[in-house]
């Protein structure tokens, strides 16, 4: 075995990689709850990978057949309702762990410099994430799937003159149509989740080179020992190994209690319209996306105008790419900033949680005005970063973690 | 061989010097040859994703027999996929269509959203047989018929309501004010082929 080992590791940097990355490589020693959640994504990645690869064995992507094939999934194939069910909740499990991850990162700084790239990364993964959910949604060719997609390709009808054109070739017919679906499933099952795969490489690559941050913001590479490892850091291997595996398994506890008792979740995971096959000539009464989607949607019912419409939904994505250079402060955790960066994530988190719940529901001028206070909130967390972080008083941030 | 190594019109460079004009030229031609190259080598890939000869081919005209419709009642038929309503309105119908004007978008209907024949303030040839594509200008969604006045609050003139984002139109599918889908319903190409009879798709030529 030592021989093997000896074999490759002279062809391929095996044992260095390993130290490197792993065995010896340095992480803060006070990460908390929220760091679960890096080593959760990918386990979800994992699963949605196995689990996706075994549906497409048995579904079939036309207009035809697809809604039908699901249902044969469901009924007829050993299991399939298992892996449909973990695939289904797999995509919501994948944005609560995301969402939840991004939250951290502004909770205690990690996007400010020297880890600008690693959080630009991010953000592209977010937004490929979505696109991957959004080409899922479509496959099982039902109501809400084939309506939801119409109202989003409709969106790139609002670019001034190239708009139609754009839209239908986006959906390779005039209405979305079979030519959609199979190049949604295209995409789905080979475009976007090779995409995702090289950029978690580069994301972790770019995490490796900085190291992360921690609850506390303290720069741990600026207290090293003898051996040049840093004071405040302990091995991922077998610390933080063990630590995430505990993670793992509490994760998949609950993970697996919604996809045996609850994998519809009310609505939320699984939407009663999409039961229904897709009918290109008539929408359901009530049209609402996937839970995670809804803040952004809630934005875009917001504005009573097509292209400022989707200029705000898409806004409020992109703005997350400059939060690196919005954030003005000497410091990074929350935990040392002014009380103005307090105030405005607690009113920030609140904001797009209320936009969440109102992009679920149908519209009431009242809802429609709590709506447009809560993007106003949305943009103003953002553009006003630059004088609220500056002008603050901030904490002294220690040398060292204590503890 | 010989050309490379005699001395250029600089001759008092070294024989083994590099010429930085002659590689910095030869340099940016192959950059930009090879980009035109790789844009159109991106040519199939971006046509294959316009529609297909069978789907334009399936959106060929549509026929309906108009007499056997109701008075008030909608019709859809499908044409290239899409919701066509046929809508024959009531004369009460067609007497308060300019009653909300003041309330339109674009009651004239000045965007193009109609052949030259359907501009008109019922936007159709007859006044009563109203031919509409059933997609909301906004996002695509299919509005709901909802023709009695106040069905939807005391304001409700009859019209068409999308249940996606709350846009409304009037009963020749103008759009109203303050809501999102910003232009009128689109009418699609038709001609009378007999008195009670049209074509969905070709215009009278």
């Amino acid at each position: 075995m030592n021989g093997l080992l000896k074999w490759v590791d002279a062809r391929f940097p095996l044992v260095s990689t390993w130290k490197s990355h792993i065995s010896e490589y340095y992480a803060p020693k006070n990460f908390n709850f929220y760091y679960f959640f890096g080593s959760l994504a990918m386990v979800v990645l994992v699963n949605q990978l196995l689990t996706g690869l075994w549906l497409t064995m048995f579904y079939t992507p036309t207009a035809a057949e697809a809604f039908n094939s699901i249902e044969y999934i469901m009924r007829d194939v050993n299991y399939g309702w298992l892996l449909r069910y973990m695939h289904s909740t797999g995509a919501s499990a994948f944005f609560i762990v995301i969402y939840l991850h991004m939250f951290r990162g502004i909770l205690y700084g990690s996007y400010q410099k020297p880890r600008e790239l690693v959080w630009l990364l991010g953000v592209v993964l977010f937004i490929l994430l979505m696109a991957e959910a959004f080409f899922g949604y479509l496959l099982p060719w039902g109501q809400m799937s084939y309506w939801g997609a119409q109202v989003i390709t409709s969106l790139f009808g609002a670019i001034p003159f190239v708009g139609d054109t754009l839209t239908t070739w986006l959906r390779g017919d005039y209405t979305v149509a079979n030519a959609t679906l199979q190049r949604f499933f295209a995409l789905h099952v080979i475009g976007v989740p090779l995409l995702l795969l090289v950029l978690v490489f580069l994301h972790i690559v770019a995490l490796h080179k900085v190291g992360s941050n921690n609850p506390e913001g303290i720069e741990i590479k600026k207290t090293l020992d003898e051996q040049g490892h840093p004071l405040d850091g302990i091995p991922f291997h077998p610390y933080y190994t063990v630590k995430d595996f505990l993670g793992v398994m509490v994760f998949l506890f609950c993970f697996f209690a919604v996809v045996f008792f609850f994998p519809e979740m009310g609505g939320y995971f699984l939407e009663s319209a999409n039961f229904i096959p897709a009918d290109p000539l008539t929408t359901p009464e009530h049209i609402a996306p996937v839970w995670y989607m809804t803040p952004f949607y809630a934005m875009l019912r917001a504005i009573p105008d097509k292209l400022f419409g989707v200029i705000v939904m898409g806004g409020a994505i992109a703005i997350l790419l400059f939060i690196p250079w919005l954030d003005r402060s000497p410091v990074r955790s929350i935990r040392y900033k002014g009380n103005y960066s307090k105030y405005a994530l607690v009113l920030f988190v609140i904001s797009f949680c209320i936009l969440g719940y109102l992009g679920t529901v149908s519209t009431t001028p009242i809802r429609q005005f709590l709506a447009r206070i809560c993007t106003a909130i949305y943009f103003a967390f953002f553009l006003l970063m630059p004088i609220y972080s500056r002008w603050e008083k901030t904490r002294i941030v220690p040398e060292r973690i204590s503890g | 061989m010989s050309n490379e190594t005699r001395p250029t019109v600089n001759s008092d460079l070294p024989d083994d010097s590099v010429d930085e004009r002659r590689r910095q030229f030869l340099l940016t031609t192959t950059g930009v040859l090879g980009g035109v190259g790789a844009l159109c080598a991106l040519t199939p890939f971006v046509s294959s994703w316009m529609p297909s000869a069978k789907a334009q081919a399936a959106g060929a005209p549509v026929q309906v027999d108009l007499s056997k419709i109701e008075p008030g009642q909608q019709v859809t038929v499908e044409w290239r996929g899409r919701p066509v309503w046929i809508i024959r309105r009531t004369a009460e119908m067609l007497k308060h269509l300019n009653d909300t004007t003041a309330q339109l978008r674009d009651p004239d209907s000045l965007v193009e959203q109609q052949p030259s024949y359907a501009q008109n303030k019922f936007r159709s040839i007859k006044p009563e047989y109203l031919v509409l594509i059933g997609i909301c200008t906004h996002l695509g969604c299919s509005p709901k018929y909802k023709p009695f006045e106040k069905e939807l609050g005391p304001d409700w003139p009859g019209g068409f309501y999308c249940p996606c984002h709350g846009s409304m139109f009037d009963l020749a599918g103008r759009v109203f004010k303050s809501v999102p889908a910003p232009i009128n319903l689109e009418v699609p190409p038709y001609r009378y082929i007999s008195e009670h009879e049209i074509i969905i798709g070709e215009d009278d030529k």
